[in-house]
């Protein structure tokens, strides 16, 4: 059982299919909880953390849900090891520094993630490709109630589940959607969305995660509200909200199709061939490219690519996956050369 | 050379960025350099923000705050101001008069509305269901217009929501 195994998979959330799946990535739910009478990952002492983490461990062996899940505590992982986890989306950054009595729990598929003492003692966190927020928010239901019939959790009646950050404190619950919008960018209406997403307390970060800029045309809209709603009726809020955001992306498309059809594929053809044949590509030009050309398989104006493979490229492109696949460290201009070579015998270039 | 960003204008600044021991090299023209500039100001921490909100406390005098002291985890109000997060399930109790208002002001409600876990003790799951009960015959007094007992309900209602708040 070693991270290495992660190299040659493609996690659930990649595969590009589900409903709304030529804008919508992938749909994702997260919840917080922390056991009751036992101080927050930030003031608990050492030995307080590995109880938690056995405690944890042995609840999880428990239930049905982790049968097939590899388990990696971070005293046991090295720089580039941990890099790879949180380039796959399975765990923060946060959770990469001081590693004492920390893991992570991932089920074979990667669906189910469990960060145990980040932020809180338990990050529960399940992922699917595509618009699938209620299915997602039923599994992840069902494991927290597993888990809840073992472990007493921090819970008040009036205030719910609580968490180390009071912006949490409730239901500590996220979902999150993420959207592939590059018509709304190119139609500049971007900012106009995303304000009206601010508005209705929602909030909106990149492709890499918190406190990262958009890029590659990727934004992760989630709910920022955790008190006051029951999970059921959160759901349904970010869902009315994307499906408004769906259809203003599927109109912008439509409206470059049918006015600016020569200048769109020109973009897309330029971006394919130019991924074909570069030999040295730093992160940042590659995810521009590549989300053209993801654009150009869901218009249909690139064929014969699948989107799968496209949605591929964005993970395996970072750099602990170039060094993981390389099997040695490499430096950032090395990385910008191997970087090339992987796209080039992923998309068949020169 | 050319700009990173816009690839059109000459570069004329050049920034390093390092990030978790990546270090990243960016050259970038005088516009684009300046939107970027922007966008790193806008990346606050969390912590600063709730600094912010945690500013209402006029209504409480500072020497009452600085006593503050969580018997759970010894955090005190200060160090919670400073750091944004509490230091253990106690400390709700402890800031129980600040962090409703907090509470209150991030969500715009201090009041949980979602699931519960599947273990509780049984103390909290008989004064769920007394709560749920008396909130059923409440509903059930106003509907008779009863408003005399409406009004009794209410004030138990009341007292056993303070008395839970938090566990």
């Amino acid at each position: 059982m070693s991270v290495d195994d992660f190299i040659n998979q493609t996690g659930e959330w990649l595969k590009g299919t589900g409903a709304h799946s030529n804008i919508v990535m992938s749909s994702r739910v997260r919840l917080a909880r922390n056991l009751a009478k036992v101080p927050f990952p930030n003031k608990a002492r050492k030995k307080e953390l590995t109880d938690v983490l056995e405690t944890v461990l042995a609840a999880i062996n428990e239930t049905e849900f982790f049968k097939k899940s590899y388990i990696f505590k971070m005293t046991e992982l090295d720089n580039v090891d941990k890099q790879f986890l949180i380039e796959r989306h399975l765990m923060s950054h946060e959770h990469a520094t001081q590693p004492d009595g920390k893991a992570l729990v991932v089920s074979q598929e990667e669906v189910l993630a469990l960060m145990i003492n980040e932020e809180d003692h338990l990050r529960i966190q399940v992922m699917q490709s595509g618009f699938n927020l209620d299915e997602t928010w039923q599994i992840i239901n069902r494991i927290d109630d597993g888990l809840s019939e073992k472990l007493g959790y921090a819970y008040s009646i009036n205030w719910g589940y609580l968490t180390a950050c009071p912006t949490n404190t409730g239901t500590a619950m996220r979902g999150s959607i993420m959207l592939h919008l590059p018509a709304l960018v190119m139609t500049k209406q971007i900012n106009k969305v995303l304000a009206a997403i601010a508005k209705l307390s929602f909030a909106s970060r990149g492709f890499y995660g918190e406190g990262t800029q958009a890029s590659g045309n990727f934004y992760q809209i989630s709910n920022q509200v955790s008190m006051g709603q029951r999970e059921e009726d959160v759901i349904q809020n970010i869902n009315g909200l994307i499906r408004q955001v769906i259809e203003q992306e599927e109109q912008a498309r439509q409206a470059l199709l049918v006015q600016n059809k020569s200048m769109l594929e020109d973009k897309i053809f330029r971006s394919y061939g130019t991924l074909k044949s570069a030999h040295i590509i730093s992160s940042q030009e590659t995810v521009e490219l590549l989300s053209m050309v993801r654009l150009g398989v869901d218009l249909e104006v690139l064929k014969n690519i699948d989107r799968k493979s496209i949605n591929e490229l964005f993970i395996m492109i970072q750099p602990a996956h170039l060094q993981k696949i390389e099997g040695k460290k490499l430096t950032a201009s090395e990385r910008d050369a191997r970087r090339a070579a992987l796209i080039r015998q992923k998309l068949g270039g020169y | 050379m050319q700009c990173d960003i816009c690839g059109k204008k000459k570069a004329t600044v050049h920034l390093t960025e390092i990030l978790d021991e990546q270090m990243t090299e960016m050259h970038l023209c005088e516009e684009c350099a300046r939107e970027k500039s922007v966008k790193m100001e806008q990346q606050f921490g969390l912590a600063d923000l709730l600094a912010g909100l945690t500013d209402f406390g006029k209504q409480i005098k500072d020497v009452e705050k600085v006593k503050l002291k969580c018997a759970g985890c010894g955090m005190n109000y200060d160090d919670f101001r400073k750091f944004g997060r509490l230091g253990c399930s106690e400390c709700y109790d402890t800031f129980q008069a600040h962090l409703a208002t907090l509470l209150k002001k991030i969500h715009g409600s201090n009041h949980h509305f979602g699931k519960s876990p599947m273990k509780i003790s049984q103390g909290e799951k008989e004064k769920i269901i007394t709560l749920q009960e008396l909130k059923n015959q409440l509903n059930e007094a106003i509907q008779m217009e009863d408003f005399e007992k409406a009004a009794g309900l209410r004030d138990k209602i009341r007292q056993l929501e303070k008395k839970e708040e938090p566990s």
